[in-house]
Parts: C-alpha cells; structure tokens; sequence
C-alpha cells in the first residue's frame, strides 16, 4: 500500500503521522504554501483524506481530488466533512467512535468538578501567594446537583453514569427518547434548562443543533446554572454566553471548545468563574493512540476490500 | 493498658444528678477557639439556644488563667477551628464533659486525656465525607487531564500561537489506591467506579465487606496502583507514610493525591520526586507548613495546588452548623449524641 496516497490535512498526531507515512504515500497538506498548485500536480495520486476536528473534508478540497475514495476522520464529530458530497461521489468516510468516548466523558466531569469547585481558580490563588494572605471562598456542592444532558449518544450516555456515581438527577434532551434510560426525558431544550443547574452539551454538530444553546435558553437555566461544553464551539451562541457570563446572569461555565479555535472570547480570559480549555477533550496518549490506530485500520480495510470498522458513509 | 472505654449512659446519668442549672436560663458552652469562627458556622441560630463563654474575646488574659477562673463549671466544649485543645487546657476544665469538634480531623484534640478523663467528643460525621470526595475526584481528574495547567495555556494567550495543547493521561480504568477507607475513602471509591477505575485499599484493618483488594502496607499499595489517595487521619503511625520508598514504588507515572493532611507525605522527598520526574503528578489540598507552600511546587504544571479547601462549601457548613447545634441540644437534653467518636 506504501503507493497509496494519502492526504493529511493538518498536524495531529506524531505517532499517526509517522505511521502513515510507514504505510502509505503521505501528503501533507499543511506544508504546502500554496494549496492549489500542490493539489493540482499531486490530486491523482491522492485516494484517502486524514483529517480531525479542525481541518477536514470539505466540498472544496472533495473537489479537488477527483481519486478520492474514503475520508478517515481523526475525531468522532464529522461536522468538518461535507457528508452529503461524500455520499453523492461515492466516497466512503469512517471516524473514532467509542475508544474516546470514556476521555471525553471524564473531561466532562473534570470540567464540572473544576468549575462548581473552583479547582483551577484556587490553584492560580496558591500560586499566586494570596493563600499566605487569607482563606480561599467557598466552592458550591456538586453531589446530588441536577445535571442536563444535550445528546444521550454514546459519549452523553458515558456523562450520565458518571453523574450518577455523584447521585446527581439526570435529565436529558434528544431527537427522541431513549428507550430504558431511568433519566428523564425532556423533547424540548427549553423544558431541560429549567429542570436542570448544570447543562452539559454532549450531540454531533450539525445544522440544527448549531447554537442550540442560545440567549433563550440561557436564561431559561438561570444565574445559578452552569454550561459545560465538550462538544463543539458553535454549539452555544458564544456572545451570549459570554454576555451572560460577564452579566452574572450565568454562574459559569467549562469550555473546552469556541467557535473560532483557537481564538477565545478575550473577556472569558479574565473570568473566574470560566474553566478555559483548548480541545483537549479525548487528548490523552492513550485514546490518541487507539484513535490513530483505528484511522489506519479503516484505511487498510477500505484498500484491502474489506468492511470498514467503523463507517459513516 | 486499661484505656476506659467511656460509656455515654454512664456520664449522662451522672449529669442528671448533680446541680447543673448555672444561668438559670440557656446552657453554658465554652466556645474554645476564636470567636470570629462562630459566625462562619451560623452564629445567629448558636446563640439563640446556648451561652457561650469567649475567652478569645479576653486576649489580655493568658487562656488557662481564664479557664481555671471562669470555667471551672462548664460542661460542654465546642472546639472550632484547628485551635489545639491540650491536656493542659483540658486540665483547666475539671467539669468538662463534652467536646464538640467541627474538623474532619481531630488530631489537635488530645483524645488519650479526654479517654482518660471520661471526656465525650462528638466529631463532623459524615458532613465533610460528601464534598471531599468530590473535591479528591476533582483534583485526581485535573491532574490527569491537566486541567489547571490548559486553562493557564488559554488564558496566556498562547494556544494561537503555540497550538495544541500536550496530551494527559486517561483516567479510565486507572488502578486507584485508596489509603484510609473511612467515610470519605468509601464516597470517593464509589465515585471512581463510575470511572471505571479499579479500586484497591489499604486501611488499619481489612473491611471484609468491601469486594476490592486489600494491602496491609501502603509499600505494597503503591506497587500495585497507578494512584495514591490519602483518606486517613494522621497519627504518630501515618505521619510520613508516604516517603521515599513508597513513592519509588509508585514510579514515575505515578499520582499521589491528600486531601487528608500534609504531615502525611515527606513533602521534601515528594518535591524532589516531582522535579526530577521520578513522580507522574500531584493534586495537594494540604501541606506540612501551610500556608506555606515549597516554590518549586508553584511552577509545575503536573502539580495541582489548593488552599485547605476540599470540603469547605456552604451547604457543608450549613449540615456542619445543624451537626454541632443537634450534638449540644442532645447532650443539653440527656438524649444520644448524634455523632459520637469512638475514642479507643
């Protein structure tokens, strides 16, 4: 297979990168200037795009290489991938389910945990020498807290068992209702954000989830709710919510995504009450790993004729 | 060595039979400790149903020489705060019945003199169990998953510069070590099941209830586990339990967590440990001099720093404050204590 050109879009992985290039013909993308000339003089030899939650396939860069064939994402969200082109040519496209399900989930958590407890705000206390100075404040209680849940999939399901190990009521809104959960079900986000204080968004992007978190929904959840976000910047309505969150008129918030990586909100950077991450969520060595590893087991499978692992399209 | 095993019935029914209306009025309660401490516990609903004696509010006045005067009928203690109650001052006391605490640890109450005077001391029960847990959860995840340390790569401003942020290490299916398997070590497991973490112990003795494995030394802990979580008091056994030899044992990916108190550690030894990388991390909420906190530690980024704080929440210290009124009135009315120590 070492002929086989495959395309990767931007940096992602050491370990991935040096294994592609061990297996395949590797481009990448990123070190070429300029993009056109480069697609135009190698676009027959490319048949696979590797790309992740940044840079993936878009209608444009699908166009360019009239030999493609699959598209193996980097990522479980697939919202960088115009599906529907894919489906149109023919082109196949598998991503990383279930080996991130559990970092993600635990981030989730880490996020609840590090706002409701200030965990990273007393860290930067102790740093700072203030500790010498007086007692840090209070951090409010998060056992027993009611948490909501935007997308009961996998990795919203993996969220929940986790609350409840905190005995948290769990809640949850989805195109439709889960079959035995033991959670309660709300068809409408509105209905979830008054029953819950902590808002966790946990569903694939796409256009109708696109800031499904908005103003209204915002102050629906009221001045003692928490937003947790590890599921993609243009989830929430991001000037809202830092409206919200600069007002008071939110309690706060864990982000691990915005709707401009890597820019952040410039007033979020000044807040305390915010946990400010930069997609780190499944950026763990171990899931990196068993990610990578899964992006090439689909893109052996694919040239070797057999079933995808783990197929979208 | 015929240490008494104090029975309750015993002290209650001697109270009943002597003379013990002093006021007339409200029952008097030496509040042992600065006073400022009482309203950060409820002072309004305190001072409605007892009368305290302040000898804080009497600084002039060396404290044993105010208790040998003016509180040599008093009854019950409540102790706030990390003030040591000593034998010398309870030696001041000599109609001291009851010591109510609201520390999760009571290592700065002389329990052998209290033991031997007869002395019941009622402690915080399960009040702080809840939110150190979560707290420990908290630190062990930030740890992990550099938390603290990517929210300061944001807030720099050097994620646009620098990109992605390093990787950290999964908390799923971790092997945890849970030192001490008490109140908080039982809520703390309890959580990390929900992580699929795997869960072993070591306790003063094995609990056979508990399904996960036991290791009656902390050496043999450390060996098998990839987390240390220190849950015990601190006694003259477990001061420094964590020492050089049982973190080399732990190894180089390895994470210690305290949550308990900072003479648990060889904090010297965990601080070499964790410059030179022969440690993987470390979530501290106590130390040996705090506030103090060694520099080397203030510019780690595998290190979790926090002030004391781990079950110090609002709703806490409202359970704590209806915890110490509901142990007075109970003692006040010759009825149970609601959270007796069992001081053996």
């Amino acid at each position: 297979m070492e002929s086989i050109g495959v395309l990767m879009t931007c940096p992602m992985f050491n370990y991935l990168e040096e294994e592609l290039e061990t297996k395949f013909k590797l481009f990448k993308l990123w070190k070429f200037s300029e993009q056109k000339p480069f697609l135009q003089e190698n676009s027959n030899s490319i048949r696979a795009i590797v790309g992740n939650a940044s840079v993936g396939a878009s209608s444009e860069l699908i166009d360019s290489l009239p030999k493609l064939e699959i598209v193996s994402s980097f990522s479980v969200g697939l919202d960088k991938i115009d599906l529907n082109k894919c489906k149109e040519k023919g082109i196949r496209v598998s991503n990383t389910p279930d080996v991130l399900t559990e970092d993600v989930a635990d981030l989730a958590l880490a996020l609840i945990l590090a706002t409701l407890r200030k965990i990273c705000e007393s860290d930067r206390y102790v740093r700072s020498g203030l500790w010498k100075k007086g007692d840090f404040k209070l951090s409010t209680k998060f056992t027993g807290k009611s948490v909501g849940i935007i997308g009961l999939g996998r990795i919203g399901a993996a969220i929940a068992k986790r609350a409840e190990a905190f005995n948290c009521p769990i809640s949850y809104f989805s195109r439709s209702e889960k079959p035995n959960t033991g959670y309660k079900y709300y068809s409408n986000i509105l209905d979830l954000a008054a029953n819950c204080q902590i808002l966790v968004v946990a569903c694939p992007l796409t256009e109708e989830t696109r800031h499904i978190v908005n103003r209204e929904v915002i102050d629906t959840l009221g001045p003692k709710g928490v937003i947790i976000n590890i599921g993609r910047g243009p989830h929430i309505d991001e000037p809202e919510l830092v409206s919200a969150l600069v007002e008071g008129r939110l309690a706060g918030a864990g982000l691990d995504v915005y709707e401009n990586e890597p820019e952040v909100p410039e007033q979020l950077l000044g807040l305390d009450n915010v946990v400010l991450l930069p997609h780190v969520g499944s950026g763990t060595v171990e899931t990196r790993k068993a990610m990578a590893d899964l992006v090439i087991a689909n893109l052996e499978a694919h040239f070797l004729n057999k079933p995808l692992l783990t197929p979208v399209v | 060595m015929g240490e008494l095993v104090v029975d309750e019935l015993q002290v209650l029914q001697q109270y009943q039979e002597e003379e013990d209306e002093i006021n007339g009025l409200l029952p008097l309660v030496l509040l042992y400790g600065p006073t400022s401490l009482l309203s950060v516990f409820g002072s309004e609903a305190l001072e409605k149903k007892f009368i305290f004696l302040k000898p804080w509010e009497n600084p002039q006045v060396p404290i044993h020489e105010f208790l040998l005067t003016h509180a040599k009928n008093v009854k019950a203690c409540l102790c706030l705060g990390k003030t040591e109650l000593d034998s010398k001052a309870i030696q001041c006391l000599p109609s001291l019945q009851l010591v109510v605490t609201c520390a999760a640890g009571l290592n700065h109450i002389d329990l052998v003199e209290c033991r031997r005077r007869g002395i019941l001391v009622t402690n915080a029960g399960n009040v702080y169990a809840i939110d150190g847990a979560d707290y420990c959860v908290g630190l062990l995840l930030d740890v992990l998953l550099r938390v603290s340390a990517a929210d300061r790569y944001v807030r720099s401003g050097i994620w646009p510069l620098k990109g992605e942020y390093r990787l950290g290490s999964k908390l799923n299916g971790k092997r945890v070590g849970i030192i001490g398997l008490g109140s908080i070590g039982t809520e703390v497991m309890k959580r990390l099941l929900g992580f699929n973490c795997k869960i072993s112990y070591n306790s003063r003795s094995k609990k056979p209830w508990i399904p996960y494995p036991y290791y009656s030394s902390v050496y043999d802990l450390a060996v098998n586990n990839d987390v240390l979580i220190l849950l015990c008091s601190l006694t003259d056994e477990t001061y420094h339990v964590i020492n050089k030899e049982v973190l080399a044992a732990l190894g180089k990916d390895g994470v210690v967590i305290n949550i308990g108190r900072g003479p648990l550690i060889d904090e010297k030894e965990l601080v070499r440990c964790l410059v030179n990388g022969e440690i993987g991390g470390a979530g501290l909420d106590v130390f040996e001099n705090e506030p103090q906190v060694p520099k080397e530690l203030l510019t780690l980024d595998n290190v979790v720093l926090s002030p004391h704080k781990a079950v110090f929440t609002p709703e806490s210290f409202i359970e704590l404050q209806e915890l110490i009124v509901g142990n007075l009135e109970a003692y006040f009315m010759k009825k149970p204590l609601l959270s007796l120590y069992k001081n053996e």
